[in-house]
């Protein structure tokens, strides 16, 4: 059930860190690209999770109880909750650095993955840190529709009028998150060493 | 499956009676503004107060980070079985859930507004009290009404949940029809919550265009027809670790 859960909350955190690394890339070069793709993250939050792992089977065909679905709807909601970060965080690379990379011979991709990318993280880690923890959260409504998870734990304990399932389900996903988030922000700083060493960008 | 949903919201029989849609969406409705109202009441003057005086951000940020770690499912069926009823329960779980995104407004919207203009108001002799409600307030209405929209959002979303423990809100549909396998139902049901969560954002972000001052509408207005540069330095100040209220919308359940 707890590997369950951990399946369905960082699957989808990990695709949409990815999604969201190239999307913000986009929204950061291209001035149009930046306006639709925020537009677009803005109504997809009006999307409840109930209904879009509703909605979702409807669109590719999946069956209902497909645990599919919860990936999927948890991968929409984060990818569009880190977009908006990584393109405010690429855009604040200051120029001179860009420049100094352009100017020592660095072409485009290079400079983006050695350069920009290294110096949003600490912008996109705190955006990753609030996306697994409701990731984490969210993961147990998906109970409702029947997918695994601790929110097994809810529905069972609430049917047989019983507390001590509905008690360790939260106590583990609050121990849940919070591991996640440790463990995130000790990768945070792994990759950004200068921030320690006190040097700025 | 579109159709069918199209078809359970116009059957006449879906619009009378004590389980109609109608009354469905009041009852959401009243349990959402109950919860945005009683986090606000709560989350507001704590996110003035720490953003204010400075004191506690550090508290302020974790704690509310493990508040939204809390599954809303576990909290409403826990707090159901220890009052033994629906609606108290499900109304503190709405509360914590609407919490934390209210409290990062609130919190961050002080929090950035430019030192500069903090520092003159103290320069021209305004009191603490005088420079919080003239100056840090007006300035940080932004960010706040979009912790409220933020807040919204999840509460609508998250409503659908209290059907479970026997609340007649527009979850209903959702777990009726999941439990037949009437899709109509079960989409049609999705449909109108996702438009209740519409409505209510445009009504918000219409109260918070009344509500900002327009000196401040201007000036967001020249900052984004400058260089994006502009644009990125005023969030990048926001960011002491703690996330934005952008980044806050995290769960909508």
């Amino acid at each position: 059930m707890l590997l369950d859960h951990v399946y369905l909350s960082l699957v989808p955190l990990v695709v949409s860190v990815a999604l969201a690394i190239v999307l913000g890339l986009l929204c950061h070069r291209f001035r149009q690209v930046n306006a639709a793709l925020i537009g677009i993250s803005n109504i997809v939050y009006t999307i409840p999770s109930l209904a879009l792992f509703a909605i979702i089977p409807a669109v590719i065909g999946t069956q209902v109880l497909d645990p599919v679905n919860v990936i999927l709807a948890l991968t929409v909601y984060t990818t569009a909750l880190l977009v908006r970060p990584v393109a405010e965080a690429l855009a604040a690379v200051p120029a001179h650095v860009t420049a100094a990379a352009t100017a020592m011979g660095f072409r485009p991709l290079r400079r983006f993955l050695t350069v920009e990318l290294p110096l949003a993280v600490p912008v996109l880690a705190a955006g990753v840190r609030v996306g697994s923890v409701s990731n984490i959260s969210l993961v147990s409504v998906g109970a409702l529709i029947g997918t695994g998870g601790l929110g097994t734990l809810f529905t069972d304990g609430f049917r047989q009028r019983y507390l001590a399932p509905i008690i360790i389900g939260i106590v583990l996903t609050l121990v849940l998150a919070l591991v996640v988030d440790l463990l995130l922000v000790l990768l945070r700083n792994r990759l950004t060493p200068w921030v320690r060493a006190g040097g700025a960008p | 499956m579109f159709a069918d949903a199209f078809g359970w919201l116009v059957d006449p029989v879906n619009w009378s009676g004590g389980k109609s849609i109608p009354v469905r969406v009041g009852i959401h409705l009243l349990y959402c503004l109950g919860a945005v109202l009683g986090a606000a009441l709560i989350a507001v003057p704590l996110g003035l107060y720490v953003g204010h005086t400075g004191r506690g951000g550090v508290v302020l940020v974790g704690g509310s980070n493990a508040l939204r770690a809390l599954p809303t499912l576990g909290l409403v069926t826990f707090l159901y079985l220890v009052a033994g009823g629906g609606t108290t329960g499900v109304l503190i779980g709405l509360v914590v859930l609407a919490v934390p995104p209210i409290l990062a407004g609130a919190y961050a919207g002080i929090q950035d507004v430019d030192r500069g203009v903090v520092d003159a108001a103290s320069g021209m002799g305004m009191t603490g009290a005088q420079r919080l409600w003239r100056v840090e307030v007006p300035n940080a209405l932004p960010l706040l009404v979009g912790g409220l929209r933020n807040a919204m959002l999840q509460v609508v979303a998250t409503a659908s949940v209290a059907a479970y423990v026997g609340i007649e809100t527009l979850g209903r549909p959702l777990l009726d029809g999941l439990r037949v396998l009437d899709y109509g139902q079960f989409v049609g049901g999705a449909i109108l919550i996702a438009l209740l969560a519409v409505v209510l954002d445009v009504v918000l972000a219409g109260l918070g265009r009344l509500v900002v001052p327009a000196g401040l509408r201007l000036s967001a207005k020249a900052r984004r027809a400058g260089s994006p540069k502009a644009r990125s330095g005023g969030s990048q100040s926001r960011r002491r670790g703690e996330p934005a209220p952008v980044e806050s919308g995290g769960s909508t359940a």
